[in-house]
Formats: structure tokens, C-alpha cells, sequence
């Protein structure tokens, strides 16, 4: 058994304040989300924490620990290398109790840029073909098409903490997402709601974005192949 | 109070829930409005943890591999129990599933000439799963979800935690549902309803499922009025992590890994000498277990019997291109390079074949077999029944999609030709306030005396481990049932937490009470049924007993007692025979 300290910053509507938990686990392997449920279901049941897979692909657990945006359950103690761990909710986003943020607001900017095939509708409910593609097609945006939604970019972008009309990085990179795909038909009309004051051009390459991504999704180079899409005129 | 008003209700957010909602978006032209209500944010629905692909004959030109031949693979899988009319549906509409999800963007692997690959899985005679590297469930569901923003009509609830199905005269009504987020109480007043909630793994401790994948909804369904259909027939998946649980999946197997003992035999020769470690997986399961038992297992440090999955002989190549999600799991959360070492597994409970009583079209049955007038249900909270005894790897997603469209569809249809929603009546409206009442005024604020729900769930997943698991035996089970008897008798739990907003205490109270009485379902069905079929596996009755049991389970609430019927299997084609592999 080991012993460690847990820094929670609390929040309940009106008040914030940090509160510390003593727990003792089994062995390093254990991951912070574990350690966050054992605290719930042992300590405090009024802990308030978003989670469901446990396996880093719900994208539920983003929060800050020891003052880097990650994932709760991807996070394990052994990576940590410290036994005084501090958890924050996400930043740059409204708290709605303790570490749980309101994302729906990441989730209308994805929606803004359209992230579905634009082409003739009728065509995709009605017929019954496959529109088709080569593995070098599938291989142009495939990588960030692993985009888990968690907010860990939105949170690490240094332009949202100024400006949050940005549409930021989720968004950005599901904008280059189906723009890149062979099937999409959509880039004009995509062009128009990110070659906008605050759509790509924000964007001053800071990569804190890429650098958090849970996925590996890179979504600041998403941005840059945007930008570079609309000055070569060309799609991606 | 709000009043909220809709078309259609859809509950629950994964793939049936999700393609249910473009469906009838699609089939009413944006003529009716609709909301789906999810538990958690709807894109994070336990669908996406699926990892090795979608069942459907796609080229069977190219790759001799027919609808009758997928047919039967899954009638022989479910050792028998399947509707066989059912999956002829479900054979059917998986290739246009597989083609729909293509042309919304889901982004299938691809063989050089731009067909979509497809791989070998357990008890499919042919490679027929469909799959976008090792992460499909991932990728259906993110560009499923994607696709709902397309729609207009669609309106997304996160986070509303449905505690009530309403039903009058037979007829669906709606929901209430407790919106985390705002602490607010909402009556859904629906002309339509589809159930999608998903499965129940969460009963037991050891799941490859997600923590949100309790169930409790169907055993709100039940007090209802609704039925349970086949619920003892719980699927354990052969290769789970060991420790934690998580998914290893069988696209691993598929691509060609070999299951080791301690001594490093193929042991999969001794049970399935022709399908290997492509068994079904009641079969895989059971032999990792009687390895275990047998003293050819290894010893974890936690205590787990667990085997090897090796796939080091498949090259590195080949790993990082179809199963890159296993290689990075294996190396997160057991500490190992499958380049190197094999991969410690055990089974651990993966899928409810039972679920929500429906006709082959997904319309939602009292136990004596009569429409609920509105309301359906689709994907893993229903039994059609396509899988019987024992669900196939992947055909699962095909499942959600087949259905969730057909359900879609359906609903949409019905809503056009049913008058105008009148206003709620005063009755309706107290029905909804006396819930609000329940979880507010009562589960929130008086019981201080009631055991910590957290408590009641490791009870509950204690006896459900240890008396209703993948070997069951009669006695085990009586002394398992009066356990959860025991349990039962806990009407109420301590809720610390006092606040409205965000009460994760209190959601986590309400799943426990739910999953209280669909356990109950299990263990009554599992100890009734003196056969073993499937994943059902009785030591005290070994063999398949079609004379008595080839029938289905159904379990419905009867003056606050379970009461069990059963109904015949419909079988088209194919007799029971016996089952080898």
C-alpha cells in the first residue's frame, strides 16, 4: 500500500475552495481516475467527476492534473512520479460542479463547421452504393478523424483563454477532418465559416493544442493545412 | 417542472440510439421533432469502446460468402435460440448498414482497389467483419454522432437521466428525466419512444464495459409493465485485460494471435480443434476457464488466473495497422510490449443477449405478446432475438444499426399518422410530479439510515460474480437469489450529497436501484432454465435440452413479484443440431 495526497479544487455553484484527500492504493498502475472514484465512493459522495470508459476513448475524464491537461483515466500514478497529486477542472471553460465543465459550448463550434459529408443528402440516404475509397484517400485525414471530443485542446489553447469566440482547435481540426475526406463535396462552403476573423486565423502556432491531445490527433497542424488551403485556393 | 414536448424520444445515445435518430429525421423529411436523451454526453455512449467491426456479406461475388451462410453461422452461434426470421433481417440490412455508415464518412479500412476490408471472426465461417482498424465502434459512433448536427430536427440532451417510462392504456407517453447539468426536473411528453439504453454489464465486477453500462433502465422498463426477454444469457468475451477488464478485442484472434496456456500449448485444440481460438466465445471462454481450473493458467499478482494471447508471430507491420488500439491498451494498462510478451487475459462479462421484449421488428411487448402503442426498442437493450444463447463478435454493431434504423423508420411513420398531441391531462402531469417528488423531496433529502449505494453495488456485483458466472450450478444459484433477495429489500439509499446540480450521488442511487431489480431478472431466468445453452452453462445440466428449453425467458413485474412466461423460438430453416466447432 501506498499513501498520497489528493488536491481537489471544489466547487458547488457558489464557492470554490481546494480540499485534500488521504488515499492509500494498491500499487502505482493505478490510474487517477481510480483514485478519484475510490475517493467518491469512500471518502466524499459528493466528489463531482465525468467518466465512463475508463480506456480513453469516451473522452469523458479530461481535467488538469498536476497542472497539465489529460485525461483522468489515461493518467497513472507511475507517470506522475510524485505522490502529491493537484486536479483542476478543464480550463477555459465555465465549472459546473467541482471537476466538471460545460463542453457543450466546444461541441456548437464543432457544429458550426459542419463535421458531416456535404453533397447531394438524397444521395446518401437514398442510395445504396458506396461513394468509394483508395487506403492514400482514407490516409488523409484518417489521423484526425481520432478526435475523442474531451476538450483537452480547447483547454490548453492560449487564444481561448483570451478570446472565446475562437472556434478553436476541436472544431478547426473537424473542419480539416471532412474537408480532407474524398467523399466530402463540402469545402466551399466550409471555407466560408473558418476564413473568418475568428475562425483559423487566430490561431498564433502555440501547438499547446497538439501537445495535450490525448489521440494524438494534432489538431494545431490541422489549423495550419486550413490556412494553407485557403491561400493555395485549393481544397484539402 | 418543464414540460417538454416532442414527436419522438429516444433513450440512449450509442449507435442504435444515434442511427434511430437519423433514420427518422431522414424517413419524416424534418417533419417531426425529436430529442435523444442521454445519461452521459451523448457521444460518449459505451458503443464507442467496440473495437473489431460490423458483421455483413459486402462482395459475395468476389469472396463466396452468401446471406444464408451468415445466417446460419448466427443461428448456430446462438446455439439455436435466435428468432431465425429476425435474422434474416438482420443478415439483410447489414450490407446497406455497412454501405450507409460508408457514405455518411465512417472511415473503413480499405483494401488497395478501395473495397472495404474485412476480417475473420469468432464462429463466422467467412471474413465478414467490417472494420475501421481496431477502434469501429469508435469511429460508427463519433461519425454517427457527427452526422445527427446534420438535422435540424434533432435535439441533443446531455446528461438527462431518464428515471421513469410513462405508459397509459398501452400506450408510451414519455419520460422524466433528471437534467444533471441545470439540477432540474423534466417530463417529456412524447406521441413515440425508442429504448436504446444499451446492456448491463455493470451488474458484474469483472466487464470489458463501461462504467455507465448499468443497465437500470430496463429495470425501470419492467416496473413499467414491460417484459424481459432471455436475460441469463450473459456473455463473457474470452479476453479481457488482466487486471482491469478492458477489451482486448477478437480482431486479435481474427488477425491471427493464439491463445497460450502456461505451458505454452495452443490449448484451443482440446475444445474447438477445427475453429481454434475463432470459437464463438461461450466456447473460448469456458476453455481459458478450465485451464484456469485445471492448474495451466497463469498467476497474476492480484490474485486472476489469467492466459496468454500472443501476438508476436504477426510482426510489427501488421500490428500497428489493424489492431494499434490493442498494441497501445496492452502497453497503457498492463505494462507490456506485444511485440514481446503476450498479453495477460481472462473472460470477463462483455454483453446482455437479453434485454427489452420485442416483436422482430423491434416493437416493444407486454409478456402477453400485445404492442406497447408507440414505443420500441433497438440495439443491446433489446431481444429481437438474433442472438439467442450467444452472441457472434460483431454482429452487435450490425445489430444497433439494422435496428435502430428499422426502429427509426418505424417510429417516424407513426408519428406522421398519429394525430396531433393534445396537451398533457392533469393525470399525466401528477404522475410526473409525484416522480420529481420521489427523487427530489424523497431519495434527496430523507435517508440518512439507508446503506451507501455504493455499498449495495459491490454486494450486488459480489453475488452476481459468484453465484450467476459463466459455470452456474443449481444449489450456488438458490443460495445467490435469496442474496439478492436480501439486497433487494433496500428500497432506499443514503444520498450524501444534497445539491441538485450535478448529484452524481444521487444518479449513482438511482442506477443501483435499477440494476437491483434487472439482476433479479438474471438470476430467476438462470436458475429456471435447467439447461445449459450458450453462455448459460449449468454444471448440474450440462447438455442443451430442446425438449424443454428451446424457448425464450420472458420475465415481467406481477403485483410487485417477477413472474416468468416463455415463448416459442420461430425457426424457418434450420433444426437444432448439435453444436462443434
Amino acid at each position: 500500500m501506498k499513501s498520497l495526497v489528493v488536491k481537489v479544487k471544489k466547487f458547488d455553484g457558489s464557492r470554490t475552495w481546494w480540499q485534500e484527500y488521504k488515499v492509500e492504493v494498491p500499487s502505482e498502475k493505478i490510474s487517477v481516475l481510480d483514485i478519484l472514484v475510490k475517493i467518491k465512493e469512500e471518502q466524499d459522495p459528493t466528489l463531482a467527476v465525468r467518466y465512463s470508459c475508463r480506456m480513453a476513448i469516451c473522452g469523458s475524464c479530461g481535467m488538469v492534473i498536476n497542472g497539465v491537461p489529460r485525461l483522468a483515466c489515461q493518467t497513472l500514478l507511475s507517470e506522475l512520479g510524485d505522490s502529491h497529486i493537484v486536479v483542476e477542472p478543464l480550463w477555459n471553460h465555465n465549472v459546473v460542479k467541482d471537476l466538471v465543465v460545460d463542453l457543450e459550448p466546444d461541441f456548437e463550434k464543432v457544429r458550426a463547421v459542419k463535421p458531416y459529408i456535404i453533397r447531394d443528402v438524397k444521395e446518401v440516404y437514398e442510395s445504396d452504393k458506396e461513394f468509394g475509397q483508395k487506403p492514400e484517400e482514407l490516409e488523409r485525414y484518417y489521423n484526425f478523424a481520432y478526435c475523442i471530443q474531451c476538450g483537452l485542446c480547447m483547454a490548453a489553447c492560449p487564444i481561448l483563454g483570451s478570446n472565446d469566440k475562437f472556434l478553436g482547435p476541436m472544431a478547426l481540426n473537424a473542419a480539416y477532418r471532412w474537408s480532407a475526406d474524398s467523399r466530402d463535396r463540402g469545402w466551399e462552403e466550409r471555407k466560408k465559416l473558418i476564413d473568418t476573423e475568428d475562425g483559423v486565423w487566430p490561431c498564433h502556432l502555440a501547438y499547446t493544442c497538439s501537445a495535450v491531445c490525448p489521440r494524438g490527433v494534432d489538431p494545431g497542424y490541422a489549423i495550419q493545412l486550413l490556412k494553407a488551403a485557403i491561400l493555395r485556393k485549393k481544397r484539402p | 417542472m418543464e414540460v417538454l414536448k416532442y414527436d419522438l424520444i429516444i433513450v440512449g445515445s450509442g449507435i442504435a440510439g444515434l442511427r434511430a435518430a437519423t433514420a427518422a429525421a431522414w424517413a419524416s423529411g424534418g417533419r417531426i421533432s425529436i430529442a435523444i436523451l442521454s445519461k452521459i454526453q451523448a457521444m460518449r455512449s459505451h458503443s464507442l469502446s467496440a473495437e473489431g467491426g460490423m458483421s455483413a456479406v459486402l462482395y459475395p461475388d468476389k469472396t463466396g460468402d452468401s446471406l444464408e451462410l451468415h445466417a446460419y453461422d448466427t443461428v448456430k452461434g446462438s446455439d439455436f435460440l435466435a428468432d431465425q426470421d429476425a435474422v434474416q433481417i438482420l443478415v439483410e440490412y447489414a450490407p446497406k448498414e455497412v454501405r450507409y455508415l460508408e457514405r455518411i464518412g465512417v472511415p473503413w479500412s480499405r483494401e488497395p482497389d478501395g473495397r472495404i476490408s474485412q476480417r475473420p471472426f469468432g464462429g463466422m465461417s467467412i471474413p465478414r467483419t467490417t472494420f475501421a482498424a481496431d477502434k469501429t465502434g469508435f469511429f460508427i459512433m463519433s461519425t454517427l454522432f457527427s452526422e445527427t448536427r446534420r438535422f435540424d430536427n434533432i435535439n441533443v440532451y446531455h446528461e438527462h437521466f431518464v428515471t421513469k417510462f410513462i405508459i397509459e392504456d398501452g400506450e408510451f407517453r414519455g419520460v422524466t428525466a433528471y437534467d444533471l447539468k441545470r439540477g432540474e426536473f423534466k417530463f417529456f411528453y412524447a406521441k413515440a419512444g425508442i429504448i436504446a439504453t444499451g446492456g448491463a454489464g455493470r451488474l458484474y465486477r469483472f466487464t470489458t464495459t463501461a462504467h455507465s453500462t448499468t443497465g437500470e433502465t430496463l429495470g425501470y422498463a419492467l416496473r413499467a409493465g414491460l417484459a424481459i426477454k432471455d436475460m441469463e444469457f450473459v456473455q463473457w468475451h474470452p479476453t479481457a485485460l488482466v487486471p482491469s477488464g478492458i477489451l482486448v478485442s477478437e480482431a486479435a484472434r481474427g488477425e491471427g494471435g493464439y491463445l497460450i496456456n502456461k505451458e505454452g500449448e495452443r490449448f484451443m485444440k482440446r475444445y474447438a480443434p477445427q475453429r481454434m481460438e475463432l470459437a464463438p466465445r461461450d466456447i473460448v471462454s469456458r476453455a481459458i476457464l478450465t485451464e484456469c481450473m485445471e492448474g495451466r493458467g497463469f498467476q497474476h499478482e492480484s490474485g486472476m488466473c489469467y492466459v496468454g494471447l500472443d501476438l508476436r508471430h504477426l510482426g510489427e507491420e501488421k500490428i500497428n495497422r489493424r489492431i494499434p488500439f490493442i498494441r497501445e491498451l496492452a502497453h497503457k494498462y498492463a505494462g507490456i510490449d506485444v511485440l514481446s510478451e503476450p498479453i495477460p487475459v481472462r473472460p470477463a462479462v462483455h454483453y446482455t443477449m437479453g434485454g427489452i421484449h420485442t416483436d422482430t421488428w423491434g416493437r416493444v411487448l407486454t409478456a402477453d405478446g400485445k404492442w406497447v402503442r408507440g414505443l420500441w426498442a433497438a440495439g443491446e437493450a433489446a431481444a429481437v432475438s438474433i442472438h439467442g444463447a450467444n452472441r457472434l463478435g460483431s454482429n452487435s454493431l450490425s445489430e444497433c444499426s439494422v435496428w435502430g434504423r428499422l426502429t427509426g423508420e418505424q417510429a417516424a411513420k407513426y408519428v406522421l399518422e398519429t394525430s396531433r398531441l393534445p396537451a398533457p391531462d392533469g393525470k399525466l402531469l401528477d404522475v410526473a410530479k409525484g416522480e420529481e417528488s420521489r427523487i427530489f423531496d424523497r431519495l434527496l433529502h430523507k435517508e440518512q439510515n439507508a446503506p451507501s449505494p455504493y455499498e449495495v453495488k459491490k454486494q450486488l456485483n459480489d453475488i452476481m460474480e459468484e453465484h450467476f458466472g459463466p459455470f452456474r450450478h443449481g444449489s450456488s444459484m438458490a443460495e445467490g437469489l435469496a442474496k439478492l433477495k436480501k439486497l433487494r429489500e433496500f428500497s432506499s439509499f443514503r444520498v450524501v450529497d444534497s445539491s441538485r446540480v450535478y448529484n452524481q450521488n444521487l444518479k449513482d442511487a438511482l442506477e443501483v436501484d435499477g440494476m437491483l431489480d434487472l439482476a433479479m431478472v438474471v438470476g430467476i431466468g438462470a436458475y429456471a432454465r435447467s439447461e445449459s445453452r450458450g453462455a448459460h452453462y449449468r454444471l448440474d445440466y450440462p447438455k442443451r435440452d430442446d425438449v424443454n428449453w428451446l424457448r425464450h425467458t420472458v420475465a415481467y413485474m406481477y403485483g410487485g413479484e417477477l413472474k416468468l412466461l416463455y415463448t416459442p423460438v420461430t425457426i424457418t430453416k434450420w433444426q437444432p443440431e448439435e453444436r462443434r466447432y
